[in-house]
């Protein structure tokens, strides 16, 4: 472990905690998991004087579930004690005692990897009472989930961790101020946590330099579908999209053509070939009509159908709904059966009428969650995009693409 | 009726948390991997050692898709049909499996060797299509490849 656990020594010897968050905060750094929002201001709005409940507690979100999305993954079979380091330095920023990593089922190898880190971390007093000599004490947990997308979504892991239904909770209270059994939560992304360590040793001005665009930092940037090298890459935050399609992506694999693709996962607006010189970051993404989201990209290629492409989605969609608030409850599968029906040639004219109508009601604002919303991003850009494809399954009355 | 060795192990979850029933996951976790699935009696039993109703843990346990209330069989094949291993043709690795095992999503073959089901992403979306047969992640799959690797589970 030499080399590591840098930013602990750095942060609990030598900073106080508002310290550590002033300077996280001006950094920039904004949450990887999709929402974009200072991770910094975040914290601040944790209690911190002396009055302050307790335990608080500080959760890794590590249940990496939005498809099309791979990275956490990676930096958690990679080098689990560097989030492990970033859980200690955010625990100690808002003087957490407990924190857990909320690790999804799938990640077999990501648990016995950050369960031996955790043992290793304890071993060398990096976890536990006084760390460091320190007055600062912090107990660390690994949680493996049982599978449901919700569960990402940061109030309903709460949810989860108490041993419920992974259904969202209604905000305010904030978890900062009431959130893990009641008490001062924050809850960050694995990649937002992982950043920490090098913001602490380094400083916010040498993280905002590391970026091409206004956003700072780096970012890791993922594209999987017909490509010659689908991946996983750490690079400039504000990278375009063609450098990341052409040149580490290697391009579309030969005799495919691209048509479009997803910027950040399933829940976020397809982008298209006018799109390509676009930077990956949080404003150039939504400048275009979409969302940087995970930032990893799912490529539409030309021998793929769109609506079947997006039935697959919504399928997707429909099947994790909570089913706690109706609209997303039941305009899901609704809209899932209506894309099934143009698949199956039995599509009728209003249908695309139909589905426009869902994608205006299961927007921003008719939901008790982001869920929803999410699930319409893609589907109100494929109508867009491809309106054609769509129009041509109810015309010929079956699938052009099978 | 739980085993000494289930109760135990559920006994050292319910000590790290605040109040008994946030220790209801884990304990339906420990008691599916003694027993692959959760039946109505062993339901009824953590419900009683945890001090809920039948019907509330039974709503957490409805909830999650990787907690069995229905038996499994002796091997679980999770197949991920998400939008990376759709366009990666994840279509042709379930037809054959429907074929050579006889089962659909959701069914279990009759002698019990395994049960399929589909899976929402696995998170290797650079290595699609994937499964996870047990514990095991199998990356870039072929359906030549697919015979070999259903032998090695009994």
């Amino acid at each position: 472990m030499k080399g590591g656990y840098q930013s602990v020594k750095k942060a609990l010897k030598s900073m106080t905690p508002q310290e550590v968050m002033k300077t996280v905060q001006e950094s920039d750094l904004k949450g990887r998991g999709g929402a974009g929002f200072n991770t910094g201001m975040k914290w601040s709005f944790v209690p911190m004087n002396g009055q302050s409940p307790h335990p608080k507690y500080l959760v890794a979100n590590a249940d990496e579930m939005e498809p099309g999305t791979f990275k956490d993954r990676l930096l958690l079979e990679g080098n689990p004690h560097q989030l492990i380091e970033g859980m200690i330095v955010s625990a100690y920023a808002i003087q957490a005692d407990i924190a857990y990593v909320f690790l999804r089922w799938a990640y077999k190898k990501a648990g016995r990897l950050v369960r031996h880190a955790i043992d290793e971390a304890y071993q060398m007093g990096y976890l536990g009472r006084n760390i460091l000599g320190t007055d600062f004490s912090l107990e660390m947990h690994l949680h493996t989930g049982v599978g449901r997308y919700m569960c990402g979504e940061e109030t309903a892991l709460l949810n989860a961790l108490e041993g419920k239904r992974a259904t969202p909770r209604s905000k305010p209270p904030f978890p900062q101020v009431s959130g893990l059994f009641g008490k001062p939560t924050i809850v960050n992304n694995v990649e937002t946590l992982c950043n920490i360590p090098h913001i602490v040793n380094n400083g916010p001005e040498w993280f905002k330099s590391l970026s091409y665009g206004e956003d700072s930092g780096t970012k890791l940037y993922g594209i999987s579908g017909k490509v010659k090298k689908p991946g996983i890459w750490e690079l400039p935050m504000g990278t375009t999209i063609r450098e990341l399609l052409e040149e580490h992506a290697g391009g579309m694999s030969n005799g495919y053509v691209f048509r479009g693709l997803l910027p950040g996962g399933a829940s976020t607006d397809f982008l298209v070939e006018e799109h390509l010189d676009i930077k990956m970051d949080y404003k150039s993404i939504m400048a275009a009509g979409s969302r940087l989201g995970t930032g990893t990209m799912v490529i539409l290629d030309d021998e793929t159908c769109p609506v079947g492409f997006v039935h697959n989605l919504e399928h997707f969609f429909a099947q994790e709904s909570c089913g706690f608030c109706t609209p997303c409850r039941e305009g899901l599968p609704w809209t899932e059966k209506i894309l099934l029906s143009l698949e199956k040639g039995e599509g009728r004219e209003e249908d695309l009428e139909l589905l426009e109508t869902h994608a205006k009601f299961l927007g921003p604002g008719h939901t008790f969650c982001a869920l929803a919303p999410g699930a319409m991003e893609p589907l109100q850009s494929a109508l867009k995009y491809f309106r054609e494809d769509f129009e041509k399954h109810i015309h010929e009355k079956r699938c052009p693409w099978t | 009726m739980l085993t000494t060795e289930e109760i135990r192990e559920i006994e050292k979850e319910i000590a790290l948390v605040p109040v008994k029933k946030a220790a209801c996951i884990e304990a339906l976790k420990i008691v599916q991997n003694h027993r692959r699935w959760v039946s109505d009696e062993s339901l009824y039993s953590v419900a009683e050692i945890l001090e809920m109703s039948p019907e509330e843990l039974d709503s957490v346990a409805t909830f999650y898709n990787l907690i069995f209330r229905k038996p499994v069989g002796r091997n679980v094949i999770l197949l991920c049909d998400s939008i990376s291993c759709y366009v990666m043709g994840y279509k042709k690795i379930y037809d054959h499996l429907q074929n050579t095992l006889h089962i659909k999503f959701g069914e279990t073959t009759t002698d019990g060797r395994f049960t399929l089901l589909p899976n929402a992403c696995l998170g290797c979306c650079d290595c699609a299509p994937a499964l996870m047969i047990n514990n095991e992640l199998y990356k870039n799959l072929t359906v030549d490849q697919l015979d070999d690797l259903l032998d090695e589970y009994k």
